[in-house]
This record gives C-alpha cells, structure tokens and sequence, in this order.
C-alpha cells in the first residue's frame, strides 16, 4: 500500500513586484500535477493561489505562501506582512476593492479576490490585524477519497 | 480548430510563440480583468484581451489557454513577449476592437 | 435588428427599459474597464460589459450608448438601475459570457462600433 501523502513547501511572495506575480502559483500547480493531485482540485487551487499572490503583490511588503498536501486536502496559508484589512466582510464581498487606478488599469483589482478565494475553496478563514497583516487559510478537500476511502489518492 | 487557422483566416500577427500554433483551440474567453479570466476561462480557450503586462503570461500558463489575442494593435510589453515566448504561449495581435474579432473567432470555432 | 430580438437572442432579462424594447440596434462595442468604453465606445452603439456599477450608466449617458447588456450573469446594484431609469437608459442582463454574448450578436449582423483604432467607422 502506498504511503500517506503529506507535502509541505513555503514560497516567498516579494510585495509590490508584478513582474514576477504569478510565479509562485504557476509552480504550486507543477507539484500539484506531479503529484497525481486531480484536475478538478489543481483547478481550484490555481485560482485560490493566484489570487493570494495578486494580493500579497497589491497590498502587502512581503508574504509567504504555504502549500500543504495530504490524501485528504491540499491547503493553501497566505500569510502577510502589510497594512491589514479594516473591514473583513466588506472586503469579502465581490466589487469592493481598495486598489489604486494604476493596479486597476492592469485589470487587478476588481474586488473579486476574496471572493474567488472563498468560492474555490471548501473552507477558508481569515484574520487580520491591522499595520501587521493578514492571513488566509484554505482547503480544498479531496471529497473522492473521503467518500471512498479505498481508493487511491487523488483519482478523478 | 487549430490556432494556425485562426491566425490565417483572421490574418492575425503572430507576435510571440509560434512554434505552438499546432494547439486546439477549444472556446473563447474575452476580458481584462484578471481575477475574471483566472475564474471563468477554461482550458483550450482563447484569450482576447488588451492587456499587455506579463500577468497575462502567468494567467494564460495557470488557466491552460490556447493562446493570447491582443486588439487594438497592441503589442505585448518586452517582458511579455520573453515570458511567453519561454512559457510557450502564443501571443497574436490584431487592429480590430473585441467585438469584432470575437465575432470572427466565434463564427470560425462554430460554423 | 431591435433591442427586443438581442434579448431573444441573449435570452436575456430586461432590468431596465421594457419600453424601449423596440429601440433599433446596429452596432456593439465590448469592455471591461471604464477608460476603454470612455476612449472608445460610439454613440448609438450597445455596450457589452462586465461593469454593473453607477458609473458605467453615467458613462453610457455622456456617450449616447443606446443601451448597456450586463454578461456573465451579472446584476447591476440598486444605484445602477436608478439611474439607468432615470437617464433612461435600457440596461439588460445576460447569462452569457462576453465572448459568446458577442459572438451571438456578431453572427446576426450587428458590428463593431469602430473598425480599427485611429480609424474611420
């Protein structure tokens, strides 16, 4: 029988670097795929994942990001130094952004990235302090392999 | 339909990657807003966009598109054109506003 | 082309402007930031977009847009519909996404508000 998958690795996100936003994300979903994790869970991932980056580049002076997979979930944990979020369900709700009309022309900022972060995910809390930082804290369950506990890991 | 024969019908400028006009091209998503393209496009679409900063690179890459079609004439920054030209996405561009060369790609992808 | 056959055709519902329904329509300009509908959008053209707030109805008013297709499902909050009702412009929402809303209205005839930037309609 195979041995229990459990995968941790933590990326550095630099704040305020576009250029390379995005980067982190795309290397998650390389692991993901390596191993076996299923489209539909690599999916959601990407998009949780890109969204976190987007907003670590946006808002903060650094962040880490922490991708944690097990038979059962892969979580992601965006964790940030930065100016923290003064209203958590405002910031919650999809359109309500504080970017600045230069992040906006690039097509951020648009409000929806907690929103997304939320709707992709099976579980997400968040907390904030703010002049610190926030941090999210995301699962995506793998309901297959629950359901069907016989079965390998991550099949579709 | 492949991706070669959206560039000759429609006469688009192959700006970046063209080695993988072989891809299939599977739908169409048109939108500048990132989060948007990140949460609706689907893999195998075609991207038509006016966005010309190297996000666009990472979100194709992300989201498995087809390709990037550029409107207006513009061009993809330097960096840009670098990154997908190493991620192997294909960039085109074409003077037409989205409308219109989504009405195009559209009626070719279903005739 | 009128403004009652693009709602057939997007299956679309009609949030504000039940009476101008019967508005002619010729011509479609499609966006998803609000510095490119005010640089380029025409008057008398339809507006395809993502945006449902206020500002895309003010927008729409200082440039003649005869009326504004909300795609992918989106509704336009409180504010937005008042003002549309107010300015009188008719506002209709679609499940479509702006790719297949356009391509839809493209195959029927109706064209591109502008050919080409820096170009001539």
């Amino acid at each position: 029988m195979a041995e229990a998958l459990n995968f941790e690795k933590a990326f550095d996100v630099e704040g305020g670097n576009f250029q390379n936003a995005g980067n982190v994300s795309g290397q998650i979903k390389g692991i993901l795929k390596e191993l076996g994790v299923s489209t539909d869970i690599v999916r959601r991932v990407a998009i949780i994942c890109y969204e976190s980056e987007i907003n670590i580049v946006s808002y903060a002076k650094r962040g880490t990001i922490t991708l944690s997979v097990t038979d059962e979930a892969v979580k992601i944990e965006s964790k940030d130094e930065g100016p923290g979020i003064a209203d958590i369900e405002m910031a919650m709700q999809e359109g309500y952004s504080t970017a600045s009309a230069a992040v906006r022309e690039m097509g951020f900022g648009a409000g929806m990235g907690l929103a997304n972060m939320k709707k992709y995910s099976d579980h997400l809390i968040i907390t904030s302090e703010l002049g610190v930082g926030t941090c999210v804290k995301m699962t995506v369950m793998n309901f297959q392999k629950m359901l069907h506990p016989d079965l390998p890991p991550f099949t579709l | 339909m492949q991706l070669d024969v959206l560039v000759r019908e429609l006469g688009l400028k192959v700006h970046c990657a063209g080695r993988n006009l072989g891809r299939e091209v599977t739908g169409g998503y048109v939108g500048d807003l990132l989060s948007d393209v990140m949460a609706n496009s689907k893999e195998g679409d075609i991207w038509i966009t006016r966005q010309v900063h190297q996000n666009i690179v990472a979100v194709a890459s992300l989201k498995d598109l087809a390709g990037i079609v550029l409107i207006h004439s513009c061009e993809p920054a330097p960096d840009t054109a670098a990154k997908a030209e190493a991620e192997g996405i294909p960039i085109l561009v074409t003077d037409l506003p989205a409308f219109e060369i989504v009405g195009r790609i559209y009626a070719l992808i279903h005739p | 082309m009128t403004l009652n056959d693009v709602k057939e055709i997007l299956e679309a519902d009609v949030l504000v402007g039940r009476d101008q329904l019967g508005k002619p329509v010729k011509t479609a300009f499609a966006a998803d930031l609000m510095s490119d509908v005010l640089a380029f959008a025409k008057p008398d053209s339809m507006l395809l977009t993502g945006l449902t707030n206020p500002q895309v109805v003010r927008t729409a008013d200082i440039l003649d847009i005869t009326a504004i297709i909300m795609v992918r499902g989106k509704k336009p909050t409180e504010e937005t519909i008042k003002l549309a009702e107010e300015l009188k412009i008719p506002i209709l929402s679609t499940k479509y996404i702006l790719f297949e809303t356009s391509g839809r209205l493209h195959a029927r005839g109706i064209t591109g508000c502008i050919v080409k930037v820096g170009g001539e309609t």
